[in-house]
Parts: C-alpha cells; structure tokens; sequence
C-alpha cells in the first residue's frame, strides 16, 4: 500500500492527471493548433479512461493515511466512461470559442470529476470535490456578465458550505471507525448526516438545490454543457457508493422530480427550464439509490449515463439558439425552426430521450428506476415518478421546442448553428438513439447484471399512451402554458432576500437600540456630571472657601456644646 | 440542410392531417392496450385498460394548473425583481455585449 508516487503504476496512469498536466499546455498554442491539441487530448482521456480495468491502481500512504486515488470498479468505471466521452463532446461543440480560461478550467473540470469516482478513499474523494467546485466556477463567470459574476459568487458559497459539511463528516467518520476508506457507510450519527448533506447538495436536492437553477443558465453557452454533466453526477455516484438503500432519498428523490417539474412550467429562460429538469430527473436517480435494490441502483446507474448524454444534446441546442440568437427566452423566441433545422431536429432526439419515448435512449434507463418502485410495490412514488414523466415530456418536449422553434413568428431570422456545434450534438444524438435501440450496449457496465427488459408489451404501451394524452393536454390547454415574462421564487430566495432583509433588520434595530442604550448611559453619565458640579463645582457647596470667621464660630459653637454637657 | 427545412415545413403545412393522424394513433393505442393485457398486476391500475393515457392527461393538466396557480399566487415576481443586488459592471457598455451576455 505504501509506494509514493505510485499515480503512475503497473501501466496505469491516472486518467485525471493525463487531463490536469495536458490542460496546462493549452495556453501555449494557438488557433488551428490549439483546437488540434484540444481534440487530441480529450480522445486520449477518454483512451485513459477506457483502458482502465477494475481493480486498484494508486495507492499510498500520506501522512498516515492510506490514500487510494486509483480504484477502479464496475461502478466507478460506468460513470468515469460517460464522463469521458462528454468531456470529447464538449470540446467539439467548445472549438470555435477562443477563451483559454475556460478551456483549461473546463478540463480541470471533468478531470476531477473523474478523480472523484476513482477515489478509493474520502480524502482524495474531497480533494477533487473541492477542485471540481474551484473549476466549475469559471464556466459561470467567463460568460462576464454582471448577473454571472453574482450567480457565480453564490454557486460558490452554497458549494463551500457543501465541502465544510463533507470535511466535517469526514474527520469524524476518520476519529469514529479509524479509516478513511469510501465503501458504503456503516456508521450513524453526525459522520452519516453530515456526508450524506454534504453529498445531497451536490445532487441538488430540494431544498439544497438552488444553487444548479440559479448558476446554470448564466454559465457560457460551452461551459454549461459540463456543467449539466458532472456535478450533479459525480453526487450521484457518490451516493449510490455510500449510501444505497437509505430510505428517506425515495422520498427526497420522488419530491425533486416533481419540484423541478413544477418550476419548468413558471421558467421563462430556456436553460432554466433545462436545469429545473436536471433536479428533475436527478430525482429518479436519488430515488434510485434510496430503494437500494440491484435493479434500482442499475436503473440509477444507467440513468445517469442515458441523462447526461441527452442533457447534453437539450443544452447544446438551447446554447446553439442563444448563440445564433442573442435571446435566450421563451416569450422572445419563436419560429426559428426553418433556419435552424438541424438543430431542431437534433435537439427532438435529446427531447424524446429525455421523455422515454420507446427507441430512445431514456426509455431503457428511467424505465428501469420506475420498475424498480413496482417490483417493490411503492405505489405513490411510482405514481410521483411517473407524473414527472409526464412533465418531463411537457415541457422539454413540447413548451420548450414549440416556444422556441415553433408557434409565433419572432421575426428572428437566425442562420443555422455552426458546423462544429451541430457535430457534438449529432454524437451525443447518436448515442441517444443507439443505446435506446441496442441497450444491452449499455446493461453490460452496469454495476450488477441487468435481469430487465424495458421492451415488453406492457411498458411500451404504457409510456406511449402516457405521453401521447400529454401530449394532448399540452395542446388543449396551448394558449394557457407559454413563458411568462417573470421570474419565479425558489429556495434561492432565503439567501438573496431573505437572510440580506434579516441582516439589514438585526442591523437597523440592533443599531437603534445600542444608540438607545448609549444615549440612555450618556443620561446618566450627564445625570452624576451635573450633580458632581452641584456640589464640587465652581459654585458647589463643597467646593465654596468658607472663611475663617466661620471656622471659629464653629470651635466657639462646640466648646460651648461640651461646657454645657460637662456642667449637666 | 435547406431540405430539412423545406422538409419541416412541408409538416407544418399539413399539420390538420398529421394531427388527425395522430388522434387516430392514440385512438388506436387504447383500444389496443385494452384489448392486449400488459402482463402486470402489482398495482389496481395495471389491468385497466387505458389507464396510461387517462393518468398521462390527468397528470399533464394537473402539472400546468398547479404550477401555474402557485406561480400566480405566491412564485411569480418581475424578471429585475433581484437586479438591485447585482454588482456594478463598468464593462457593461462595451461593444459586443448583448443584454444576454457575451455568447463566446
């Protein structure tokens, strides 16, 4: 266990550091080079990471600790892998932006997102944590617009407070059990709590997840893409590996999908509504990992591998229309569809996977987080679940295109998204339709073997009918679910408003009563002033020279007092 | 790329057709989920035919309705309701920047 430097070992490098040291160089070539490279080096993470068979690679110890940056497993590597091909799609879709800033902390990024489902151990798990919050932020503050510098404050506020949460749970996990290995956590008490908070806002889940709705659609157009891939992700992984079958993340679970679907209906920007549809179907998979059965932990495995590859597509074309468009807003947008076709028609394969249309590839993994609450008879969440799925379709599959590329004539006569942009979306695409059409592609990362088959007769019929009649609803009710031009509160507003308007009060009674209590001392203290002067002031009575005269009067006085008492 | 486009038009010039198209689809699939049994019973609903598309408008309806109410009723706030907390941008004004920002 104990080879320093041992990141390098047996023929395996860690893909995570390929990535870090590679990003480095960026800054070094230009232009055509600089894409080349960039290209390049995205394909030889995703080789890295390819490569990587199960078992443990790195490990050493560090001042008494057995740190294990390298531990490879079916679990770890399902996630590592999709990382790594949206880490390559994310470039191609990235290439034409100049800025290397965000290249370089975009691949510090997905390298850490990669550290994190590699760590063996939770002190490496939160040194790459904290890393992937220290580069994210960048992604939101490149865009350079007063709204992105505020949002990306407060992104890194709320995911500060997670790693303090996540240290403090680990220290006393290390002083509880004496390790600080990361398998399933087999402790209670503050430790469990205080990672599994840590983790859960990470996942966005309500009422810790405005932090995702309130930073996403003001990231740029290309860094919002690894923005919806990783953090939420990584979160997810770490709750299926530490905390499957805890009970109250069905619950929590079942909530998010719904909430995020709730707040899609009010967005009015078309990344907004994206994002409230990340927390929406993060749900499924937090759902996933609180019912703990080999089938829900594959469903939530392979949903979050399906979701980040459609979510990708949703992003990219709703970047591509903001980036043709300058408008990123429902009530601004409208019949663009002819002059952007193809992004149109790329960006309905992300929406039918995204809905668990039969052939795509949502259908194979959300189905399977849903059977897993049938097979254990959970009647209200699957119908919690499945009300989602209905929203889900509602809203990235119908509102959202029908607002944007559809119904009014904007007047906008936008040209069709560039070349490199339209090719991303068109491999995320692919792998939308391909592991919809051939899902044992996927089944076989799985973590546990995949005894499911979403293509029965019963599910097709079901989800078809299911999104069809909401479809029907979608229409009938047309005139009453466009974007409003507002914005709609959520939990975010306890620390944008409410806790400024607390402060400002504390500040403004606490202010009046100490200058209450300073005046009241200064009363007292002009009070005992005022009385001094009575009496030993210039004209007090104590301070008067009496003459001698009366000194003498008062000797004579006495004298005569004690004759008398001598003579009685 | 200009087919597509044509092509999509083409669609939504005969968009009366593909809906009826499409009524007589979802027509079809009820009939057929009621004549077909699914094969499950672990829920009351799993039997009874058609469900899937009752419980898909119910949930479509109740989605919007609900949602809409709360926004009007307690969520909705105008769009530079949290603007006076931005900070001060002395680059806002440069050229190039559009009021969604910089798309690059």
């Amino acid at each position: 266990m104990t080879e320093p430097g041992a990141l390098v070992s047996g023929g395996w490098l860690h893909p995570s550091l390929l990535l870090i040291l590679g990003a480095l160089l960026i800054p070094l070539l230009r232009d055509r080079m600089q894409q080349g490279y960039r290209i390049l080096l995205s394909l030889a993470f995703l080789w890295a990471v390819w490569q990587t068979v199960p078992g443990i690679h790195a490990a050493f110890g560090f001042l008494g600790l057995d740190l294990v940056p390298g531990r490879a497993d079916k679990l770890s590597l399902v996630f590592a892998y999709v990382f790594a091909l949206i880490t390559v799609i994310g470039t191609i879709y990235s290439l034409h932006v100049k800025d290397n800033v965000q290249h370089v902390t975009a691949y510090i990024y997905a390298a850490a997102a990669v550290g994190v489902v590699f760590a063996g151990d939770l002190v490496t798990l939160y040194v790459f944590w904290e890393l992937m919050m220290l580069a994210s932020v960048w992604l939101i503050w490149r865009r350079r617009t007063p709204e992105s510098y505020a949002a990306g404050f407060r992104y890194l506020l709320v995911h500060a407070v997670s790693g303090v949460l996540l240290l403090a749970g680990i220290v006393l996990y290390y002083t509880q059990t004496g390790s600080i290995a990361f398998n399933q956590m087999d402790i209670t008490g503050p430790a469990f709590y205080l990672i599994l908070v840590g983790f859960m806002i990470n996942a966005a889940v309500p009422p810790l997840h405005a932090w995702l709705t309130d930073a996403y659609p003001e990231a740029t157009i290309t860094g919002a893409i690894f923005l919806s891939a990783f953090t939420t992700k990584t979160a997810v992984y770490v709750l299926l590996r530490g905390f499957p079958g805890t009970e109250l993340l069905v619950w929590l679970g079942a909530i998010m999908a719904l909430w995020g679907v709730v707040y899609a209906v009010l967005a009015n920007d078309i990344r907004r509504l994206l994002a409230y549809h990340i927390i929406s179907q993060v749900g499924y998979m937090v759902a996933g990992v609180g019912m703990g059965t080999a089938i829900a932990l594959n469903g939530t495995a392979s949903h979050a591998f399906t979701h980040i590859l459609y979510k990708a597509v949703l992003f990219m074309g709703a970047g591509a229309v903001i980036h043709m468009t300058g408008k990123s807003k429902l009530t601004e947008l409208g019949g663009i569809y002819r002059y952007m076709p193809m992004t149109f028609l790329l960006y309905m394969i992300g929406a039918f996977s995204i809905s668990a249309f039969p052939l795509f590839s949502g259908f194979v993994s959300k189905t399977m987080v849903v059977e897993a609450a049938a097979v254990d008879y959970r009647a209200w969440i699957w119908l919690m679940l499945t009300m989602a799925s209905a929203g889900t379709f509602l809203h990235t599959g119908l509102k959202l295109p029908y607002f944007t590329f559809m119904g009014k004539d904007s007047g906008l006569r936008p040209k069709e998204a560039p070349w490199n942009m339209l090719l991303a979306m068109g491999i995320a695409a692919f792998f939308c339709v391909f592991i919809g059409v051939y899902p044992n592609w996927l089944y076989n990362f799985l973590p546990s073997p995949v005894d499911y088959n979403a293509y029965t007769v019963g599910h097709v019929l079901w989800e078809l009918q299911l999104l069809l009649f909401t479809g029907l609803g979608f229409f009938l009710l047309l005139k009453y679910v466009g974007g409003d031009a507002k914005i709609s509160l959520d939990t975010d507003w306890i620390y944008r408003r409410a806790l400024p308007r607390i402060v400002g009060w504390v500040r403004r009674v606490g202010g009046a009563a100490w200058t209450g209590v300073v005046r009241t001392l200064q009363r007292s203290l002009e009070g005992a002033v005022v009385t001094l002067m009575r009496h030993h002031g210039p004209q007090g009575i104590l301070a008067r020279t009496w003459p001698t005269g009366s000194m003498v009067l008062w000797v004579a006085v006495i004298l005569a007092g004690s004759l008398l008492l001598y003579y009685l | 790329m200009i087919h597509m486009g044509k092509f999509l038009e083409m669609l939504v010039r005969n968009a009366r057709t593909l809906t009826w198209v499409m009524l007589a689809l979802m027509a079809g699939l009820v009939i057929a989920d009621v004549l077909i049994p699914t094969g499950y019973g672990r829920f009351p609903w799993d039997t009874i035919g058609g469900f899937g598309a009752f419980y898909g408008f119910v949930s479509c309806v109740l989605i919007i309705v609900v949602s809409k109410l709360l926004g009007y009723a307690l969520l909705y706030r105008p769009e530079d309701y949290y603007d006076d907390a931005l900070p001060r941008d002395e680059s806002a004004n440069e050229p190039g920047q559009t009021p969604e920002g910089r798309n690059d």
